[in-house]
């Protein structure tokens, strides 16, 4: 085990602050959207047929989420400790944390998906 | 001291009586009053909480008579208009917000094997401001002066000084005076879960009800302060005339309804996770084996935690904004049930992997998840907009948040006082009176609440005083009625059941063969909290660590002593919870009433328009505060370092990232940041909602020199206040002293440069809505300007009274996180308001 070379995705420190990046991607997302939406339709009276600026910022976001989901996973996979992996060693909380923090992407990642489909269906401001 | 020492009985016996010494509650008709131990004010807290729901809930019980039958007379337009008005509010503000932090008071310190909560006289503190502010909003309703715009209170309808009375102030100001003690508990929650959980106790052990906790009081950080926001605009239109929400002059009322909304969607999962954390406690004990999916737990509390903050516009579906807009929300609401079903099933699949013991507190907790399931799946009907459009401000509303509250709130609530009595008396409720209850609670919930669905649907409005008998609802409405007495006879048997309580024997100790922590509380309780802090190795340590109990009871673990006689509990750090240090805690004290006391009457005095009073009460709260901090905090210790056993040695003062005291700085400056952004999210809204603003006519104020001359003061305050504390800190206290000085100068200089730019401009705040809130921006940055400048002086006192020196410089660490967000605050609002005008 010890002769084993961590990825750097493993060597990333692990924080509560990183548990919060995929749903704090989502916020930040959802906002821009919002935004957009209102800025938009306050001051241009509607929005593009084929919005750049949002299907940038959406494909952003979602990249963001799933390379930090990506990087979950592969914490989550760090091998030590046994399972059920709760107990109050560093690993069992590193592998808590990674898998919340996948789980977080997962649903942050459907979210943002939620949050674009109606650019799709709908056409105007009104 | 070595583990051997704690054999000897005598020597138990000695540490217990010091314990108890140091813990003793004070005593005396007054002084009693000034307790602040967390266990003691928590039940307090509880008691009024409740008695302020029975009260809400008989409001309720004369609505609903009121509403028995067509064309009733009982109760004139106007009452009822209080009536409910008092009923929505005094159940979020005065029940259900307060009944999470109290009982996450007398909890916490006891799941996390805590003495008590880093912070014991903010509790305490909380407490009194709660008191005060619930019994001058609820007892308005004796002097027909209550608030009757309903629980949301629209402008312009309350604005309005010809249409509405003194009820929209005492609204306002009583319920932001309330809004307080909600950060200050945030505060002592957020802290008390990061920074005081046992040693051991890392992130993946902690208890699932204090992550929910955590969760919890860090929404509040960002709920709650938007709404302090509107509740500034609201009053200076009230008192003022500043025109916010009027549309004649330039105000829009739809920005109350975000900032309100902002506040009000995040609140119903405020008040509905910490509920739903009661049963990740229970379930468990119940199903007799862990709890199933805890990482799951946890992103259903985060995943929902961030998502309910995108939901806030289905309550305005019929505003009249863009409909790309409201898809993205009525998007985000259908999103919000996947981590709410997420913890629904962990629950679900806990008590089918385990082995149930059918127990009261576990009836009413299935109970309350059906009737929650049914709020939540009529919840995603009204998410569909096309939906809301018919369904809004009808009864099917009112039966939509009825499920959702009382599924998610009251009922989890009540088997939270079936399963935590004997933690809190000793003694177990009975089990007959409790099924009892609750089936008259849940047949009279769905009894009342199931009909209007159809009578909403029907087409009966909410907030009607009466309804013509042609409509064709009585039988719906006598329906709902009688469910509603059925419910309030259920929660009379729970009053009884509690009444008799005193009379009954006392219940063995961990009566439900629970394996966390809080379940180490003796039947005959102690004040000291815990006899020894755990080392914490597992979820549920007295399921698996071995003799686990006994170990704590003789002491067997860390800090079983009170040698210097002072309340003392352990600071560990964030993720791992390694031990970092003792700090010593607040002891009882007559600050945080008299400091809640005169903070009250700057709200009340307010109301009446008694300004002089309120002025002599707002500098009677400064001196209240900082002879607290003086007296109270930062003190540096008789000697660095104790014992506190197994050979460990830990230090007595600490000051930056690593202390209680820095957090709560940061975590107080957040919601304060979060209010500030409600105030400049006005601004822009303003800009949206107008083909020109700044209106041409105005644009010339403020001006750029005198915003941007203010920017470069509080800038300079910021990096004078940020170089004394790296001087200070190298030991040159001389020069820390004079860089002070200039931040107070720089300080003072910025208030006079910050009001200049609007006052030379003759920018008049009753004309329109654009010199209204630039007055604000800059009223809101002064004001921080002077704090900033009582803060550093503060510091600089410290220093010269020799009560902060370069080792013990947690004073001017702390003042360093206030200057941040003064910086923060400086650079945005003077950038927008001096440099926006010319970008437009």
């Amino acid at each position: 085990m010890t002769d084993r070379r961590p990825h750097w995705s493993e060597r990333l420190k692990v924080t509560l602050w990183t548990l919060i990046v995929p749903p704090t991607i989502w916020a930040g997302h959802f906002l821009f959207s919002y935004l957009w939406a209102a800025i938009s339709c306050a001051k241009a009276g509607a929005f593009a047929t084929f919005p750049t600026l949002f299907v940038v910022g959406t494909v952003l976001a979602l990249t963001l989420i799933a390379l930090s989901g990506w990087i979950a996973w592969n914490q989550g996979r760090i091998p030590g400790a046994s399972p059920p992996h709760e107990d109050s060693t560093d690993i069992d909380r590193l592998r808590f944390l990674a898998k919340s923090t996948l789980l977080l992407a997962c649903l942050s990642f459907v979210g943002v998906l939620f949050t674009s489909l109606p650019v799709i269906f709908l056409r105007d401001c009104l | 001291m070595s583990l051997h020492d704690q054999d000897d009985p005598a020597l138990r016996a000695a540490q217990e009586d010091r314990l108890r010494a140091v813990w003793k509650p004070p005593s005396g008709l007054f002084l009693r009053w000034t307790d602040c131990n967390n266990n003691r004010v928590g039940v307090w807290y509880v008691l009024t909480a409740f008695a302020f729901m029975l009260f809400a809930g008989v409001l309720a019980l004369i609505m609903r008579t009121q509403l028995a039958v067509p064309d009733n007379d009982l109760v004139s337009a106007g009452t009822f208009n209080q009536l409910f008005t008092l009923h929505g509010s005094m159940m979020m503000f005065l029940f259900a917000v307060p009944m999470f932090e109290a009982v996450s008071i007398i909890l916490l310190p006891q799941l996390l094997g805590a003495r008590d909560l880093p912070f014991p006289r903010l509790s305490a503190f909380g407490y009194w401001s709660f008191l005060l502010g619930g019994v001058f909003v609820g007892g308005s309703i004796f002097f027909n002066a209550a608030p009757d715009g309903g629980w949301f209170m629209y402008p312009p309808l309350t604005t309005r000084t010809d249409l509405s009375g003194l009820g929209a102030d005492i609204w306002m100001l009583g319920l932001s005076f309330i809004e307080v003690s909600s950060v200050a508990a945030a505060v002592e929650l957020i802290v008390g879960v990061l920074k005081c959980r046992p040693p051991g106790m890392q992130l993946n052990l902690m208890p699932l009800y204090a992550w929910y906790i955590l969760v919890v009081a860090v929404m509040i950080l960002f709920a709650f302060p938007p709404l302090i926001a509107g509740d500034i605009l609201f009053e200076m239109e009230r008192l003022l005339n500043w025109p916010f929400f009027d549309a004649n002059r330039g105000g829009d009322p739809l920005l109350w309804q975000h900032l309100f909304w902002i506040f009000g969607h995040p609140e119903v999962y405020i008040v509905f996770l910490p509920s739903i954390a009661l049963f990740a406690m229970l379930v468990p004990t119940f199903s007799n084996r862990h709890l199933l999916g805890y990482p799951w737990i946890v992103l259903a509390a985060v995943g929902t935690a961030f998502l309910s903050f995108g939901l806030w516009v289905h309550h305005m579906f019929t505003t009249g904004l863009p409909k790309i807009s409201l898809a993205f929300f009525s998007a985000a609401s259908e999103a919000v049930a996947i981590p709410t079903a997420v913890q629904i099933f962990a629950f679900i699949a806990t008590l089918w992997a385990g082995r149930v013991t059918w127990s009261t507190p576990l009836l009413y907790a299935t109970g309350s998840l059906a009737i929650f399931v049914i709020g939540g799946l009529t919840g995603v009907m009204v998410a569909v907009a096309p939906f809301d459009w018919q369904a809004h401000d009808t009864y099917f509303i009112v039966a939509h948040l009825h499920y959702v509250l009382i599924g998610g709130t009251l009922l989890p609530l009540f088997a939270g006082l079936y399963y935590y009595w004997p933690l809190i008396t000793g003694k177990k409720l009975s089990d007959r009176l409790g099924r009892i209850a609750f089936w008259m609670l849940f047949v009279g919930a769905n009894l009342t609440f199931f009909p209007m669905h159809f009578s909403g649907l029907m087409g009966m409005p909410r907030r009607v005083f009466t309804y013509p008998a042609e409509l064709g609802l009585d039988g719906l409405n006598m329906a709902s009625t009688l469910g509603a007495w059925l419910f309030a006879s259920g929660v009379a048997v729970i009053c009884v059941d509690l009444c008799l309580s005193p009379r009954r024997a006392k219940a063995q100790r961990n009566p439900w063969g629970a394996g966390t922590l809080e379940w180490l509380a003796h039947p005959d309780d102690e004040d000291w909290g815990i006899r020894s802090i755990p080392l914490i190795e597992s979820r549920y340590p007295i399921w698996d660590q071995k003799d686990f109990v006994q170990k704590v009871d003789e002491g067997r673990f860390f800090l079983p002593d009170a040698e210097e006689g002072r309340r003392e509990t352990i600071v560990t750090t964030v993720l791992d919870a390694r031990p970092l240090a003792v700090i010593r805690l607040g002891t009882p004290s007559v600050t945080p009433i008299l400091t809640a006391l005169s903070l009250g009457g700057v709200f009340i005095l307010t109301t009446y328009h008694l300004y002089w009073a309120a002025l002599v009460c707002a500098v009677a709260t400064l001196a209240c505060a900082i002879w607290w901090l003086w007296t109270g905090t930062a003190e540096i210790p008789e000697k660095p370092c104790k014992p506190i056993g197994h050979g460990i040695e830990l230090p007595l003062y600490i000051s930056g990232p690593a202390a209680p005291g820095w957090w709560a700085m940061f975590i107080t400056m957040m919601a304060d940041a979060t209010a500030f952004s409600g105030l400049v999210f006005g601004y822009y809204f303003f800009w949206t909602r107008h083909a020109d603003f700044p209106p041409m006519a105005m644009a010339d104020g403020p001006g750029m020199y005198w915003p941007m001359v203010a920017l470069v003061l509080g800038v300079t305050s910021w990096l004078a206040t940020i170089a004394a504390r790296e001087v200070h800190a190298r030991g040159d206290v001389g020069i820390a002293r004079l860089l002070l000085m200039l931040g107070i100068a720089t300080s003072l200089a910025g208030i006079a440069a910050g009001l200049a730019g609007p006052w030379t401009h003759g920018m008049d705040p009753e004309s329109h809505s654009y010199p209204a809130i630039v007055w604000t921006l800059t009223v809101w940055t002064v004001a921080h300007a002077g704090i900033a400048a009582i803060m550093q002086s503060y510091a600089l006192a410290r220093s010269i009274a020799r009560r902060m020196d370069p080792q013990h410089d947690a004073d001017i660490r702390n003042v360093t996180v206030y200057m941040h967000f003064f910086a923060l605050t400086a650079i945005v609002a003077y950038a927008t308001i001096g440099l926006f005008p010319s970008l437009s």
